[in-house]
């Protein structure tokens, strides 16, 4: 951990540290050597110029990149309270992502009802009970801010659902198994902006429950949701703080120029 | 419930979930070995019987009543002139459809019509296409029980294959090839006769190879036609020394083909003949594998090479 | 089309209507119209060729007991023309087949989509597709001359022709076309699909079965209904295999013959035309093409709403 570049807001735990993290796309080293901490239960955006790596970064946190062949992590992802390395061989993806929820840049409901898409990270984990599974899913809906919306047909197709609705259903997805730590990667690149409002909104009450990893490509959105902002650059993590600070007062210059428009 | 508790019971269930991923895994290889040992012990069985038969003899003799001294003589000589005739009539009608329903038809009820049909052809049973050459081209167009007859039921048989894969080329060609011909001041039939196919021409040609490996082992629609099982003599000559020099004799003459050769073996009760099948099994897998095989590699060797 | 070919260009006379190009491009596509159009004449003549020939046999024979009676002895003198026994044949074969063909298919489609390595699907691919390209008629030389013997080491009381026999090749047959249909349907289910089931913790059974299988769910019923008419027109197989009697039986260590077989069978004697014995096999070739017709149609639905899903 390397402390310079941690800047404490508030006073907060960890719930992650990452350590020297590199990782490489067979040949290619898509990311270079990252130190970085995530707060508990609060959110931390990644942002930076498309391409920067800030997507196979937050898809470390769960192993994603173990479903392809030529992937290649090194360093350490410590996760708190256990203090264990989920990048280590040792380590099942399977049970990090079982603590990690994920929400993808588009709604990928899967080809089920509302009902079943929020319980199907329960019934992954072998739970049967009817009761259990329904009074977690109105939990997961309502706080996705979606239950009143769909109690009414929680047993048709999801696909059925607007752009923005079939993203909150992702969110409460991944909630209603009661994640550590969610990762979004980039949320609301593929809905309008009365939808990205309300996805904002949502993850700003979420910050409650979980602690929050974004990636995002709009700048003011990472101002408006994030406690933390890291920028990213050619796999380079340039600059990590206090998002009031990296956004009014960034240290290094090329946080400047990006924040402020002049990059590229 | 303490986080370690909860951890451990995250981990016990994932334990018992990845034995399903292990059981399904030996199914899956299990399933795929029945296929595999299928297939060698069928392979294994015809050379074990097939193989002492086959000599020079077996390919230069007519069938005979003596197992030992009957050949495959006329069934392959048929069978060539079947496919002759199979290729002439479904290679220029598949490529025209093909190119038809790719590049020129309109979005109309009519297209909608003849792409249903082509796919609803492709799931005839091929003993319907037996039946339609039987009342059709053997009766009512007065063609008889001969190669003409048969050739053309074939073709009609393998007449999707064709259509399907020529689209399929087709359609894999880039739009930017099109309008680059298109913006040269090429006619539709200048770009498709400069461009389009011939650039689809692999592909073109890797469905006629599959479609007449078919046609060569289809046995049904010959047997419908009629075709005899004993024929000890070949059909006339493609050529003739006088003028014009081509002869279209043959076309209307009686034939067997391998198939139904190897059938008329497989049916007859002695043991003998059942070898004799058991060879003229062989010679006619080798020739569909090695067709199926090449088309199999070609299309490999497509898509490594052409990166449009 | 107003192109300018290169001789107008460099000697302008003029850029309109080139009649005669026109012309022959309207002759091209009317030509190719042509070809297409052929395939809807092939069904016509398939339809009008078989319902003509049918038409004159049920001048003959009353529907009613063509559909319900139990004996099918077009041959003897004492002719019944009860089709139920060769539908009952070709159903307990087909039935046999896709008992093997279904189930083996479907856990070879998902090995190869959802577990297989790289090299392995490479190499299992074209050999299924090699598989698929062998000749029926091989097939039944199978049968006959291997399965059942081997069987009858299993079954002592079975006999040299029976349903189960042809019934099992055919099933090992067909599993190319099961296996490879399912396994495109399955591979056209988007990535990001799979990605939010193993984000969610699942396994890859899991998602499998979970997720890709609901998802693939038309495609794989698309390849079930070709599997199904493949089992009920195959010919040789079962005409070398299970035997050319008409019997009406449910059991498949019988013997008993098919719709196809009974046109085989028919075929290879020698029927004068127009005769009661030859309309018989376009009555036959009726009900088996109405049989495949209405699972083709089935299938092309349920590929029609494949495609909507995404």
């Amino acid at each position: 951990m390397h402390e310079s570049m941690v800047v404490h807001a508030t006073p907060t735990q960890y719930k992650s540290e990452v350590r020297d993290l590199s990782f490489y796309y067979g040949e290619f080293n898509a990311l270079k050597n990252i130190n970085m901490a995530l707060h508990e239960k609060q959110v931390t955006a990644l942002i930076g110029p498309s391409g920067c790596g800030k997507s196979t970064f937050l898809r470390c946190f769960n192993r994603m990149h173990d479903l392809y062949p030529g992937n290649r992590y090194m360093g350490e992802i410590i996760l708190q309270p256990d203090n264990v390395n989920i990048l280590a061989s040792n380590v099942d993806p399977i049970e990090v992502r079982m603590r990690i929820s994920m929400v993808f840049q588009k709604p990928n409901p899967f080809p089920k009802s509302i009902y079943e898409n929020v319980a199907y990270g329960l019934r992954v984990r072998g739970v049967r009970q009817r009761a259990v599974l329904d009074e977690k899913v109105e939990e997961a809906l309502r706080d996705a801010a979606l239950w009143d919306e769909v109690k009414d047909r929680l047993n048709q197709l999801a696909f059925n659902l607007s752009g923005g609705q079939q993203q909150r259903l992702c969110i409460a997805r991944a909630l209603a198994t009661d994640p550590e730590i969610l990762l979004f990667d980039e949320p609301t690149s593929a809905l309008d902006p009365i939808a990205t409002a309300s996805i904002e909104e949502l993850i700003t009450d979420l910050k409650d429950k979980v602690t929050i990893l974004i990636v995002t490509h709009n700048m003011q959105q990472a101002a408006r949701v994030s406690d933390y902002t890291a920028y990213m650059y050619l796999g380079e993590l340039i600059e990590f703080g206090v998002t009031d600070t990296i956004f009014i007062k960034p240290k290094n210059k090329q946080t400047e120029d990006y924040i402020t428009g002049r990059f590229g | 419930m303490s986080s370690t508790d909860k951890l451990h019971e995250i981990r016990a269930i994932i334990v018992r979930h990845k034995r399903w991923d292990l059981v399904f895994m030996a199914a899956g290889m299990f399933a795929l070995m029945i296929a595999v040992l299928t297939f060698t012990v069928l392979f294994a069985q015809m050379i074990i019987d097939g193989m002492p038969r086959l000599s020079w003899d077996f390919f230069t003799s007519f069938p005979s009543r003596r197992p030992g001294s009957a050949g495959i003589l006329s069934a392959w000589v048929g069978t060539s002139l079947v496919m002759l005739v199979t290729i002439v009539a479904a290679v220029p009608m598949g490529i025209g459809a093909g190119v038809y329903l790719e590049e020129y038809a309109p979005k109309n009820l009519v297209t909608e019509i003849i792409e249903i049909n082509v796919t609803n052809l492709a799931g005839v049973p091929s003993i319907i296409y037996g039946l339609l050459a039987l009342g059709l081209f053997v009766y009512q167009l007065g063609f008889g029980q001969s190669i003409l007859s048969a050739g053309l039921a074939l073709a009609l048989l393998i007449l999707p294959v064709v259509i399907v894969t020529t689209r399929e080329a087709i359609r894999a060609i880039p739009v930017a090839i099109r309008e680059g011909a298109y913006a040269l001041g090429a006619t539709k039939w200048q770009t498709v006769s400069d461009h389009l196919i011939p650039y689809a021409a692999a592909g073109i040609l890797t469905g006629i190879i599959i479609g007449l490996a078919r046609a060569i082992g289809e046995t049904a629609p010959i047997i419908t036609i009629g075709a005899m099982t004993f024929i000890a003599f070949l059909p006339p000559s493609l050529v003739q020394t006088e003028f014009p020099f081509l002869s279209f004799e043959w076309l209307t003459s009686p034939f067997t083909v391998m198939p139904i050769q190897m059938f008329n073996w497989v049916s007859r009760p002695e043991e003998a003949f059942q070898l004799n099948a058991a060879a003229a099994g062989l010679v006619l897998v080798v020739m569909t594998l090695a067709m199926n095989g090449l088309a199999i590699y070609l299309r490999y060797h497509m898509r490594k090479k052409i990166k449009w | 089309m107003t192109a300018k070919s290169p001789a107008e260009i460099s000697q302008p006379r003029r850029l309109g209507y080139s009649y005669r190009r026109n012309l022959r491009e309207r002759f091209i596509e009317a030509l190719l119209f042509l070809t297409a159009f052929a395939s809807v004449a092939i069904t016509l003549a398939i339809v009008v060729m078989l319902v003509k020939e049918s038409y004159e046999f049920f001048q003959h024979v009353s529907i009613l007991d063509f559909l319900t009676d139990t004996q099918w002895t077009p041959l003897f003198d004492d002719a019944h023309y009860g089709i139920l026994p060769l539908v009952s044949g070709t159903l307990v074969s087909s039935a046999v087949a896709l008992l093997v063909a279904i189930p083996l298919g479907t856990i070879i489609a998902i090995y190869l989509s959802e577990f297989a390595p790289f090299t392995v699907r490479e190499i299992a691919k074209p050999f299924l597709e090699l598989l698929g390209g062998v000749p029926t008629i091989v097939y039944g030389y199978f049968a006959l001359l291997f399965v059942t013997p081997l069987l009858q080491k299993i079954f002592p009381e079975l006999p040299g022709f029976s349903l189960l026999s042809a019934g099992l090749v055919m099933g090992i047959m067909i599993i190319p076309y099961v296996s490879s249909l399912s396994e495109d349907a399955m591979r056209a289910v988007p990535m990001s699909m799979r990605e939010g089931s193993y984000a969610m913790g699942a396994t890859r059974f899991q998602t499998a079965i979970r997720v890709v299988m609901p998802a693939a769910y038309s495609g794989i019923a698309a390849a079930y209904i070709l599997g199904i008419s493949r089992a009920v027109g195959e010919t040789m197989v079962v005409a070398v295999a299970a035997g050319m009697q008409p019997n009406l039986t449910w059991n498949p260590m019988e013997p008993a013959a098919t719709i196809t077989a009974y046109i085989v069978q028919v075929s290879l004697g020698d029927l004068p035309h127009g005769s009661i014995g030859y309309q018989t096999i376009f009555a036959a070739g009726l009900t088996l093409l109405l049989m495949t017709l209405s699972f083709n149609i089935i299938g092309h639905i349920l590929r029609k709403r494949y495609r909507e899903i995404y």
